[in-house]
């Protein structure tokens, strides 16, 4: 009894020694550069790859591997992702960092997969899983080696950050970046150190975890997303309580695995433990203080006018039902699905888009809405809409316990949610069945059958357009303006007697509704819906590219569905351009900190070519009785020097039209 | 009185902001909250409006403890505020700045004055009351400094409020400017709300004022009319200097 009580304890130690050299490195990179890098669990897992090639297939010593790997390659690594990516973030705004960060995740997994196609890779633990006893249980070197590197990471860290120039300088880089500047410090080589430290922490970590899950892209991925729930327990700054709450979790994992009652419910909950924890850690996390500060305003994309509108979404459906007639049934079908996926990016236009905040877990809620559909088991149009209702449930559920929390936090909370659906619910007999997927009838409207690719099709298109216009309405509503009120300033907001939680409960619950939605549709479209889709890592390349198509419009939403829906289909047809395709979606996703209105607002400035590239107001009223002065009135002096940053471009004497139309031409 | 913080504290981490320091503000009038750089005002001021948690005293409005109530919960009882640092919302216009205010303002309010008119309305009667017509359309976070303190102001106002906290309003706007922006303020107090000022501007407080409450190093070295505070040795030493000692 007492023997196996002590085999958990190491094991849990051992496991949560691995977590905490993974979390400091996310800790130290959080605290100099106020960036959060969900790539980071990505970091370890490439480098883990990276370790296997060089003592496995190249079969280097073991030492000179680490050596390379940990000195060498991740530095390299977190250097060049310092550079290229990060180094222009700090002043952006957290869903904007977070995106470009998860751009990194997905860049780094398609990079591991095109290097290292899937194939056994065994990985033997350090000494050929050798040890030694410890009383009855048994400690192998590897064990031993984990919790050393964790004991010197720990002291090294705490050395660096408090006894040494450098050290005090990076955690300076936080609060003022400009004034240490004036004071001589260098801090871009500050935030590149860091990076370069942080990423080889997770290197270093995942090749100490390896043997855990063995070298798979996403379960070793997944692995250290784990320590991320730590690195939260030490609230992202104090490293201390970082490696307790590392250690914590790795001791709870182990005594879940040794004491938990074997059923299949629980084994579920075993595997959710990381989750639960990091939910639990964000809850106890203090109330974030509204922060005050500077005006920052985001130029969103010109909302087109009503009449545009329609006449765009017409001409959509008119072209998509010429084509669905014309195209073979597979494209017609794959056609169908970009919609589909479209109407996905739609749901996070207003919650992304409008809001500013992140749901890192936008497919789950789809998953949900596809359920709901499959067990209801009815041709009946009447089960999208219950999907939708039921989702949209469940994403209030979400952002209830996250109330009091804000931005990075909030983004967190989903990636705790999607992680705990994907281990506890999706997996599970009341979900999607015992082999994990189920059938979906087609719909049927009274009157029209929808058996065919082509009648999928428009009914697609046509729901697509009627969410766009949806959020269109919404974007011109009192509550669009609310949301990009407080996104703009949530302490303005506040101030003026908003009542910030609730406010962003519906947005959850709006957004959330809106994915359940497509999840029907997604379901009927295959007749079948299986649990494998909705997996957390596929709703990252889904916020990936819809940010980077444009999350703030209809067009870009349009966009991103095709484009998600053509990756899969191009990998497939042509093996070296998967890899490719990550590459130029991860290096597009670095124009963000540039312009957060993606690539569709580009296309439309530039080209011109849309009826929806003319300006015009988002809402109508009343001439007021200066509008009709001349245009001396309006005239905006040159010499006044701007609150912020933007430049404005307006020249003296243009009308006021004129000065939007320049302005907005800017973007 | 209107609002009465009693003795409030306020520590961050081994630093006192703020140290047992009470004030009262009546209806109609203009109260003045005056000290050096780092006295502590504006951490009073997020104190007062809940965007600070006190670390001891309390506040109470209207003769009700607000103390917990957070900040939304005091703005639809009727305090309203600008800020020192601007909030305003960049990515609206001007325009939708004071209109978004209505219309949230609107949501909540248990009456609306006869004649107010539609949130609209009401946004464009606040535009021009303070003077920003010519602005109106133009995106937020590309106007100066002093437009966007006044643009912060008709925002406030468009809350109707009746305790209106004002952060150093009058800085970046010209003499004449803020002889106009004086004019508005007695014209606020006039129309029966509390205005209390966080200003450096001397020329400004001692105009408007009706009571001044000094602050330094977080504790209230001084209160009572402009006259007495002027005369008060410790505010001279502590903060106006001799040309206003006299």
């Amino acid at each position: 009894m007492l023997s196996a009580f002590l085999t958990f304890t190491v094991l849990g130690l051992v496991t949560g020694a691995g977590y905490a050299v993974a979390a400091s490195g996310l800790v130290l990179t959080y605290s100099t550069t106020r960036v959060f890098n969900v790539g980071h669990g990505a970091v370890a897992m490439l480098m883990a790859f990276l370790y296997w090639e060089l003592s496995v297939h190249l079969e280097l010593p073991v030492w000179l591997a680490l050596l390379l790997t940990v000195g060498v390659a991740a530095p390299v690594l977190g250097w060049l992702a310092e550079r290229v990516m990060m180094r222009h973030l700090s002043d952006a705004p957290v869903s904007t960092t977070l995106v470009v960060t998860v751009g990194l995740l997905v860049l780094l997994i398609g990079a591991a997969q095109a290097i290292w196609p899937p194939t056994a890779r065994p990985v033997q633990p350090f000494f050929n899983g050798d040890g030694f006893p410890v009383g009855s249980a048994f400690v192998s070197y590897h064990d031993l080696m984990t919790v050393i590197a964790a004991v010197v990471v720990a002291a090294a860290l705490y050395a660096l950050l408090t006894f040494t120039r450098i050290g005090i300088a990076m955690r300076a880089t936080v609060d003022n970046r400009g004034l240490l500047q004036l004071y001589g410090a260098r801090p871009s080589l500050l935030s590149t150190l860091s990076w370069a430290i942080g990423s080889a922490l997770a290197a270093l970590a995942g090749i100490l975890l390896t043997p855990v899950v063995q070298l798979s892209y996403f379960d070793l991925t997944l692995l250290v997303i784990s320590s991320y729930a730590a690195a939260v327990f030490g609230r992202l700054k104090s490293l201390p309580w970082t490696f307790i709450g590392a250690l914590l979790l790795g001791l709870c994992q182990s005594y879940a695995v040794g004491y938990l009652p074997p059923s299949e419910l629980l084994s579920g909950v075993r595997a959710a433990i990381p989750a639960l924890f990091l939910f639990a850690a964000l809850l106890l996390a203090p109330q974030a203080q509204l922060r005050i500060g500077q005006i920052k305003g985001i130029a969103g994309v010109r909302v087109p006018s009503v009449r545009k509108a329609l006449i765009s979404g017409a001409g959509l459906i008119a072209g998509t039902a010429v084509l669905a007639f014309v195209m073979a049934p597979q494209h017609t079908d794959r056609m169908a699905l970009g919609f589909i996926l479209g109407i996905v990016m739609l749901s996070l236009v207003p919650l992304t888009g409008y809001g500013g905040y992140v749901s890192l877990t936008q497919f789950t809620f789809v998953g949900i809405g596809a359920i709901v559909v499959a067990r209801l088991d009815s041709p009946s149009p009447l089960t999208l809409l219950a999907g939708a209702a039921a989702a949209a449930v469940v994403g209030v559920l979400v952002a209830l316990p996250a109330l009091r929390l804000q931005g990075l936090y909030l983004a967190l909370s989903t990636l705790a949610f999607g992680l705990l659906m994907d281990k506890l619910v999706f997996q599970a007999d009341f979900a999607f069945g015992f082999n994990g997927s189920l059938e979906v009838p087609r719909l049927a409207l009274p009157g029209l059958t929808l058996d065919t690719p082509a009648s999928y099709a428009i009914l697609s298109v046509v729901v697509f357009t009627l969410v766009g216009f949806g959020v269109l309405a919404l974007r011109r509503s009192r509550y669009g303006r609310i949301l990009l009120a407080m996104r703009d300033s949530p302490a303005g907001c506040a101030t003026l007697g908003l009542n910030l939680r609730w406010t962003r409960v519906r947005l959850f619950g709006l957004s959330a509704g809106i994915a359940g939605l497509a999840g029907g549709l997604l379901g009927g479209l295959n007749q079948s819906v299986s649990a494998t889709e909705f997996q957390l890592f596929n709703s990252l390349p889904l916020l990936l590219l819809a940010v980077v198509a444009g999350v703030t419009s209809v067009s870009g939403a349009a966009i991103g569905g095709m484009t998600l829906m053509l990756l899969p289909v191009v990998a497939g047809e042509f093996e070296a351009l998967g890899g490719l395709m990550f590459l130029l979606i991860g290096v597009a996703a670095l124009g963000l900190g540039r312009d957060p209105n993606g690539v569709a607002s580009r296309l439309f400035t530039l080209g011109r070519w849309r009826p929806s590239a003319k300006v015009t107001v988002p809402f109508r009223r009343p001439a007021p009785a200066y509008a009709t002065g001349t245009a001396a009135v309006r005239d905006v002096p040159v010499s006044e020097a701007p609150v912020s940053s933007v430049p404005v471009s307006a020249t003296p004497g243009s009308p006021a039209a004129e000065v939007r139309a320049s302005r907005e031409g800017k973007w | 009185m209107l609002l009465q913080a009693h003795d409030v504290t306020v520590r961050f981490g081994g630093v006192t902001a703020v140290q047992n320091a009470s004030l009262d503000v009546s209806a109609g009038q203009i109260t003045g909250l005056i000290g050096p750089n780092g006295a502590g005002k504006t951490t009073f001021f997020n104190v007062l409006t809940g965007l600070q948690k006190p670390t001891d005293g309390s506040v109470y409005f209207d003769g009700e403890d607000i103390t917990g109530k957070p900040t939304h919960e005091r703005a639809r009882r009727g305090i309203a505020r600008t800020f020192q640092r601007l909030e305003a919302f960049g990515s609206l216009s001007v325009w939708e700045n004071v209109l978004v205010a209505a219309e949230i303002h609107r949501q909540h309010a248990q009456r609306i004055k006869r004649g107010t008119g539609s949130p609209s309305q009401v946004a464009e009667r606040l535009i021009e009351r303070v003077g920003l017509q010519r602005y109106a359309d133009r995106q937020a976070d590309t106007i100066p400094t002093g437009i966007a303190r006044l643009l912060e102001l008709a925002r406030a106002l468009a809350c109707d409020p009746r305790l209106l906290l004002l952060d150093e309003p009058s800085s970046g706007l010209s003499t004449t400017e803020t002889e106009d922006f004086g004019d508005l303020l007695e014209e606020l107090a006039d129309e029966g709300r509390a205005v209390l000022i966080v200003e450096h501007d001397m020329e400004l407080i001692m105009r408007v004022c009706d009571h001044l409450h000094v602050l330094d190093f977080g504790q209230v070295i001084a209160s009572g009319s402009p006259a007495e505070v002027r005369a008060s040795d410790r505010v001279q030493a502590a903060y106006l200097g001799q040309s206003y000692a006299q």
